[in-house]
């Protein structure tokens, strides 16, 4: 450890919600979808739902691990020709607008590799973000990007997914932030069933890890929410939320001020409706 | 072994790795500890060796190319007839070694991506051969290009998934079988078809694969009492062309010369000329050289040749070049179209789009070099499949010529 620990935003409000007794409620959105304008009113929308951290997810020609409806999400942004660093600056757009919550990062390799490293930390520091998620750097190749986010106080989360058995041990020993656990084998998306070995496999996490650990890939609904609630410290819903964005274009694409307000107000109520009741 | 690459964590110098999600890490390590298992085990060796032998006719001739060799007045030409293989092309080479894998592993289902459809025949084909469950994802443009294929591998008892992803072509393919795979990696196994994607597929495909070169050396040392002065393929992913160069590496007076595909020209956006015009970058779990934009959104390709229409490339020919070993250069769809026409009346034989391309850089070279040189051309496969799309393409050209 290089530096003295500034306390991460992240383990913040995990402290907090523990005391409280609250599963983290933590939505993912593809940025520019449908452009970039929409997306910082979108962050905002989350944070008046509940939401209690919030994943900006860059949009990528070859999203590997995510299903249908996050692919033409990317689809749909990358037709405005939108870089890494546009869409990192959603969320000092939506800082600067008031919104408090702990911004985390997902993308592929690739986008930050062509951004070169420096830069791509410089940006997050400069853009107010405290974590990370790169599906497609499993802990083979994460070396330098760890030692780089640990540099930066910034937590590279890592996955861990039913079929990691033995690795699971040595991912949670080096997960900062949270461990974001696969909740079935596949892609993103939403389905109606889960990993039949799930709850065996969050309490393997849980036993290994030291951080708080999440569930996400196929939660939409506050049941699957509610399911999860006590054995994990937060829910990721992506593909359902995204999937809201994407029936609520035409109001979002409108001209008039009022038909966009309605399709944010859409969103907000879906991701308001996700949270998990507290007894 | 006459390379020491790639090292214990796939990786070919800077190239290579295995930048999977998480789900697919286990499935990965599990094949590879399969293969390293297997690969020396004489009972796995002679299963192979046998079904290449008796099943695929190997070895393949190495044929001299007499009267082209006559007409363009240069060095003399062979042929590795990789075309003369069952199904048509070197492509069974590997699917035959990564059948006879996953049957040991214990897997009875495989799946495949394919792009021109020869390395979805050849795994349908030996699918239908070890009793194995079989799914082949193609891009739906690729469907349209090569129907004899997508029939040959529904006739042959595999199911053809049509990819509607992306660009509908062999990248979105490839992204939608590792897609499926984390889905159903518990019983599933991937015969990948090039030296691309994760470690270990990039050595293993390789491994497979060399017995074109190995029979290419003792061939034409056989022939003419020495080793060629340059051998030529060409690189899509790069199987046909590692398999023929690997075992020539260390004859240093070897010239190394990979065919890629320049599509309407490199300086057009529509080609496929990865060492050309891309940069090192990570795409499909292995870094390579990648045809990308500026923020690294991967480019979509253009080629005549579906099997040649890929945006990345594997991570062995990446360090070959960067090592100075290999050189690449682009062909454009035009060049390639006129060589297929040259090597089919001058020989009698119609190459595959894929091969054409090598053959088109061979008529460059050929009549540049002295007659006592010898250049060896990996032909991958042969033409059957492609008249179709070559009468509709010649159909057009003409079509726009007043």
């Amino acid at each position: 450890m290089s530096t003295a620990p500034n306390l991460n935003a992240i383990d913040s409000v995990f402290a907090a919600l523990k005391a409280k007794g609250e599963t983290a409620l933590i939505p993912f959105m593809t940025m520019g979808d449908p452009d970039l304008d929409t997306s910082v009113e979108l962050v905002q929308a989350a944070e008046a739902a509940g939401a209690h951290m919030i994943e900006l997810g860059i949009p990528y020609s070859d999203p590997l691990a995510d299903g249908p409806v996050i692919q033409r999400a990317s689809e749909r942004a990358l037709k405005n020709k939108i870089s890494l660093t546009d869409c990192m600056a959603v969320a000092s757009r939506a800082r600067e607008r008031g919104v408090k919550l702990p911004f985390i990062l997902f993308t592929y390799f690739n986008p930050v590799l062509q951004l070169g490293l420096g830069r791509y930390f410089d940006l997050l520091k400069e853009h107010g973000f405290s974590g990370m998620i790169i599906p497609d750097l499993p802990l083979e190749e994460d070396s330098e990007v760890r030692a780089l986010a640990e540099e930066h106080g910034i937590h590279l989360i890592p996955l861990v997914a039913p079929t990691s058995e033995a690795r699971v041990e040595r991912i949670a020993a080096n997960a900062k932030g949270f461990v974001y656990c696969v909740s079935s084998l596949g892609v993103t998306g939403v389905r109606s069933t889960f990993h039949e070995g799930i709850d065996a496999f969050l309490s393997t996490v849980r036993r290994a890890a030291s951080v708080p650990i999440c569930v996400g890939f196929g939660i939409s609904s506050r049941e699957h929410a509610e399911r999860f609630a006590g054995q994990c410290d937060g829910v990721i819903v992506g593909s359902a939320i995204v999937r809201q964005v994407e029936e609520a274009l035409p109001l979002l694409t409108a001209p008039d001020p009022a038909s966009r307000k309605q399709g944010i107000k859409n969103v907000q109520d879906f991701i308001a409706g996700l949270k998990p009741r507290v007894d | 072994m006459s390379s020491q690459v790639p090292d214990q964590h796939g990786r070919f110098g800077p190239f290579g790795g295995k930048y999977v999600p998480e789900t697919l890490m286990n499935a990965l390590i599990e094949l590879e500890e399969a293969y390293l298992k297997y690969k020396d085990d004489p009972d796995f060796l002679e299963e192979v060796r046998y079904l290449l032998k008796q099943y695929s006719g190997r070895p393949t001739p190495l044929y001299y190319a007499e009267r082209l060799s006559q007409q363009l007045g240069g060095a003399k030409i062979y042929l590795k007839r990789e075309d003369l293989n069952h199904t048509g092309a070197h492509k069974i080479n590997n699917t035959i070694g990564q059948a006879v894998l996953a049957k040991r592993m214990g897997k009875k289902k495989v799946i495949a991506e394919t792009g021109a459809g020869q390395h979805g025949v050849a795994s349908a084909t030996v699918a239908a051969l070890m009793g194995l469950e079989c799914k082949v994802f193609m891009g739906e443009e690729d469907t349209k290009r090569q129907q004899l294929n997508v029939f040959r591998m529904k006739l042959l008892g595999s199911e053809v998934v049509p990819v509607t992803s992306g660009t509908r072509t062999l990248k979105d393919a490839c992204n939608e079988t590792l897609r499926y795979w984390v889905s159903h990696v518990d019983d599933t196994y991937y015969i990948l078809g090039s030296v691309t994607g994760p470690h270990p597929y990039p050595m293993m495909v390789r491994d497979f694969q060399r017995i074109i070169g190995i029979e290419s050396r003792e061939q034409i040392l056989e022939a003419e009492g020495r080793l060629p002065d340059v051998v030529v393929a060409a690189v899509g992913g790069g199987s046909n062309a590692i398999g023929i160069f690997h075992p020539f590496i260390e004859d240093e007076g070897v010239r190394l010369l990979g065919v890629e595909a320049a599509g309407r020209g490199v300086d057009t956006d529509e080609h496929a000329a990865t060492m050309t015009k891309g940069r090192p970058g990570v795409f499909q779990g292995s870094m390579s050289y990648v045809l990308q934009d500026e923020g690294g959104q991967v480019l979509p390709a253009h080629s005549i040749s579906a099997g040649l229409d890929y945006p990345g490339i594997g991570p062995e020919h990446a360090y070959l070049k960067d090592i100075k070993r290999a050189e690449y250069v682009p062909i454009t769809d035009k060049e390639a179209l006129d060589a297929l026409s040259t090597l089919s009346r001058m020989e009698g034989i119609i190459p595959a789009l894929e091969s054409a391309h090598a053959i088109a850089q061979v008529l460059k070279i050929a009549p540049t070099m002295s007659k006592d040189e010898i250049i060896v051309v990996s032909l991958s496969g042969r033409g059957d499949k492609d008249v179709e799309s070559i009468m509709s393409y010649l159909a057009l050209e003409e079509g726009q010529q007043p």
